[in-house]
C-alpha cells in the first residue's frame, strides 16, 4: 500500500476538531475525499502532504511515517515523494514557466530536470508557453504548469486540492483525465480532495467526509 | 539556483531596486571620496613637510607662514634679514636651512630664489638641462614646464608680486637652464632660481618698493608696508654687475631648518621670537591644527553619509518587508516542492547582499569619478591633484563589510519572517 492512515485526528482549536477515516490507496490507483466546506477536507489534505503535523494517529506513505520524521527530513521527503497540486496554482512569478518547473526539480534532488521539465510540459501541450512568465498564462494552462511541476520529481504520492473547481466544464474534465493518465504513468496514488460533483462520476474509489 | 532566483526576484521590481542601489551608492561614494581624500590629503601635505622641523620667517601668522613657504599656497608673512637669518642658518644644532626667497611669477606659477637643497629636499632630479648656476638661469618644475610647454633655453619676463598681472619685469629675462622631474610634491608647480637672481630683478627696479605687498591686492596695512618690500635691495640701483650671495643688508622670505639636535625645535621657536624680529613655526603642529580644522568638515560629511547608508537600508528593508505579503505563496510553493527554512532565510538574504554589493560597486566607481572632478578644480585652484584610481585597501574592505551588515541587517526581519512561514496557513488562506 503506497497511503496508509491509522486514527488520524487533528485539531486547531477546541472547537474544531477532525477524526478522520482510514485512508489507503495504492500506486497507480485514484482515491476521491469529498465533503462539503468545514469538514476538514484540505486540513486532512495538509497533513497527507506534511504539511501539518497529526495530534494523533500515522501517516504512512512508502513504509515511512512521516509523522516521525523532523522538519528538515520532512521537507527533503516532500519534495521527493509528494507532489501537490493546488487549487489556486501559485509560482515564482518573476522565473518563466519552464524555469519554474525545474526549480522543483532542484529543491527536491539539488539536480535540474531540465530534459524531463521540457518533455512534461510538451505533454501537457505547453510547448509554446515555456519561456513565458506564469502571469501571462491562461488560469487552464496555470493548471496544467502546476500538474507538470507535481510530476517532475516523479512523486510516490500526487495530491490534488480542489484541481478543477476554478475551471470551466471542458477544463475541469480535460485536468481530471490528465491526471489519472499521467498517475498511472508515472505510478503514483493520486488523492483528490474536492466538493466538485463533476468529478464524482470519474473515480469510483470514494471517501466522503461527511 | 537560489542565488539565481534571488538575482530574478531583485529586478523583477526594478523601480525599489534601483531606490535602493541609488541610495546605496551616493552613500558609498561619498565615503569612498572621503576616504581617497583624507589620505591623498595628508600625504600630500605630510610628504612635503618631510625634512623640514622649522621655518624660520617674519612674525605673523605660523599657519600662513607654513602655508606660504612649505605649501605655496598662501602669502608670504613678510620679509626678514638675510644676514640674521644666516646667524640661526648656521648654528651647529642645524643639520641643513634652506633660504627661500619669493618675489615673482610667471603666468601665475611661483618663482623662487633657493638653493639646490631645495631640489634635493624632494628628491627632484634635473630630468633636461642643467642646474641653475647663473642669475637669471632657472629650473622649471616637471607640471609648468609641461602646462606652459616650456623648454630648455626658453627665455621669459616674471610678473611682480602673486598675481598673473602684476607689473612685468622688463630689464631682465629668466632663461630657462633645465627641468625638474616630477615629484608629486610643490616643487612641479614651482619655478627655481638663485638667491641673487630676485634680489637683483627687484633691485634694479627701485620704484616698486613703493608698490603694494605681494598678495596683498590693492591696499596694504601701513605697518605691512615695510614687511612686505620683497626681497628687494633699496641701495643697489642699476646694478651692473650680477649680485652673489655676499651682499649685505638683503632680504629673503624665510629658511626651511632642519635639525641635527631635536632639543631644537622644542627650544627655538621661544627662543626666536624672544630675540629676534622673526618667528619659528613648526610644520608639524600648524598643519595638525590644519588636519583638526577640517576635520570637522569631513566628520560632518561622514555622519551625512552614513545617515543615507541608514536611509538605504531602510529602503531595502521596506522593499523586502513589502513584497513578502505577495511573495508569502512563492515561499510556501518553494517549501512544498522540498525547499528547507534556511534556503528560504538564504534567498532573502542572498537579494539584500546582492543589492548591498552592487550599490557598493557603483559608488566606489562613482566616487572615484567624483573625486576625478574634484582633483580638476583643486589642480586650477591649488595646484594640488589627487588620484581617484588608487585604492585603500584597509579602508575600502571595512567600507565593504559594512555595506553588506547593512545587508543583512535589512533583511534579517524579512528573512525570518519568511523562516516561520505557516505554509498549511498560507495555502488554506489562499
Amino acid at each position: 500500500m503506497m497511503l496508509q492512515t491509522k486514527n488520524l485526528t487533528f485539531f486547531y482549536n477546541k472547537e474544531t476538531r477532525f477524526t478522520f477515516p482510514e485512508l489507503s490507496c495504492d500506486s497507480s490507483n485514484a482515491l476521491l475525499i469529498t465533503g462539503s466546506s468545514g469538514k476538514g477536507k484540505t486540513t486532512l489534505l495538509h497533513l497527507l502532504a506534511g504539511l501539518l503535523r497529526p495530534k494523533n494517529g500515522e501517516i504512512i506513505i512508502e513504509n515511512v511515517d512521516i509523522s516521525s520524521l523532523s522538519e528538515k527530513q520532512l521537507d527533503q521527503f516532500r519534495g521527493k515523494n509528494i507532489g501537490l497540486i493546488l487549487q489556486q496554482s501559485h509560482f515564482i512569478a518573476s522565473m518563466t514557466v519552464l524555469e519554474n518547473v525545474v526549480l522543483a526539480s532542484w529543491l527536491a534532488t539539488g539536480k535540474k530536470a531540465v530534459a524531463k521539465a521540457e518533455k512534461l510540459l510538451s505533454e501537457l501541450d505547453l510547448e509554446n508557453q515555456k519561456h513565458k512568465l506564469p502571469s501571462q498564462l491562461s488560469i487552464g494552462q496555470q493548471q496544467r504548469v502546476s500538474i507538470a511541476r507535481a510530476l517532475i520529481n516523479e512523486p510516490k504520492l500526487l495530491l490534488a486540492d480542489e484541481p478543477t473547481s476554478s475551471l470551466d466544464d471542458e477544463n475541469a474534465f480535460k485536468v481530471a483525465e490528465l491526471l489519472e493518465k499521467l498517475s498511472k504513468e508515472y505510478k503514483a496514488a493520486l488523492v483528490i480532495v474536492t466538493h466538485d460533483s463533476r468529478l464524482k462520476n470519474k473515480f469510483s474509489n470514494q471517501i466522503n467526509l461527511n | 539556483m537560489i542565488a539565481k532566483l534571488a538575482w530574478r526576484n531583485i529586478w523583477f521590481k526594478p523601480l525599489n531596486t534601483l531606490l535602493s542601489i541609488i541610495l546605496l551608492a551616493s552613500s558609498v561614494a561619498i565615503i569612498t571620496v572621503l576616504i581617497l581624500l583624507q589620505k591623498q590629503f595628508e600625504e600630500k601635505f605630510s610628504s612635503n613637510i618631510d625634512g623640514v622641523d622649522l621655518v624660520l620667517g617674519a612674525q605673523g601668522s605660523p599657519m600662513q607662514l607654513i602655508l606660504s613657504s612649505v605649501y605655496h599656497i598662501d602669502n608670504p608673512t613678510g620679509n626678514i634679514s638675510y644676514d640674521s637669518a644666516k646667524v640661526w642658518m648656521n648654528h651647529p644644532f642645524i643639520e641643513k636651512a634652506i633660504p627661500l626667497a619669493f618675489g615673482d611669477n610667471y603666468r601665475g606659477f611661483k618663482i623662487v630664489g633657493t638653493n639646490s637643497d631645495y631640489l634635493d629636499k624632494y628628491k627632484a632630479k634635473i630630468s633636461k638641462g642643467k642646474l641653475f648656476n647663473k642669475n637669471f638661469e632657472v629650473v622649471v618644475g616637471s607640471e609648468v614646464a609641461q602646462k606652459l610647454n616650456l623648454n630648455v633655453g626658453d627665455k621669459f619676463h616674471g610678473s611682480h608680486g602673486d598675481a598673473i598681472e602684476g607689473e612685468v619685469h622688463e630689464h631682465y629675462a629668466y632663461k630657462i637652464s633645465g627641468i625638474a622631474s616630477s615629484t608629486g610634491s610643490v616643487i612641479d608647480n614651482l619655478i627655481l632660481c638663485n638667491i641673487p637672481s630676485v634680489w637683483q630683478m627687484h633691485g634694479t627696479n627701485e620704484k616698486e618698493i613703493g608698490n603694494p605687498a605681494h598678495g596683498e591686492e590693492g591696499n596694504v596695512h601701513e605697518e605691512d608696508e615695510h614687511v612686505h618690500t620683497e626681497a628687494c635691495n633699496h641701495k643697489h640701483e642699476h646694478q651692473e654687475t650680477d649680485m652673489t650671495l655676499n651682499e649685505p643688508n638683503m632680504e629673503i622670505t624665510a629658511v626651511l631648518l632642519k635639525f641635527r639636535n631635536k632639543m631644537g625645535i622644542v627650544m627655538w621657536p621661544r627662543i626666536i621670537a624672544q630675540n629676534t624680529k622673526m618667528q619659528a613655526a613648526s610644520p608639524a603642529i600648524e598643519i595638525n591644527r590644519l588636519f583638526s580644522l577640517f576635520g570637522i568638515g569631513l566628520k560632518a560629511l561622514e555622519y551625512l553619509a552614513y545617515a543615507i547608508m541608514l536611509i538605504s537600508g531602510i529602503s531595502i528593508f521596506i522593499a523586502l518587508y513589502n513584497r513578502l505579503k505577495e511573495r508569502k505563496y512563492e515561499f510556501a510553493l518553494m517549501r512544498i516542492n522540498g525547499a528547507s527554512r534556511l534556503q528560504l532565510l538564504s534567498l532573502i538574504m542572498i537579494e539584500s547582499l546582492i543589492l548591498c554589493f552592487v550599490g557598493f560597486l557603483f559608488g566606489t566607481i562613482f566616487g572615484r569619478f567624483a573625486l576625478g572632478f574634484i582633483s580638476n578644480s583643486a589642480e586650477d585652484d591649488f595646484k594640488m591633484a589627487f588620484n581617484p584610481l588608487e585604492i585603500v585597501w584597509q579602508k575600502e574592505t571595512m567600507l565593504l563589510v559594512a555595506t553588506l551588515i547593512v545587508g543583512i541587517i535589512a533583511a534579517i526581519i524579512p528573512a525570518i519572517k519568511a523562516y516561520q512561514l505557516n505554509i498549511s496557513k498560507t495555502l488554506a488562506n489562499a
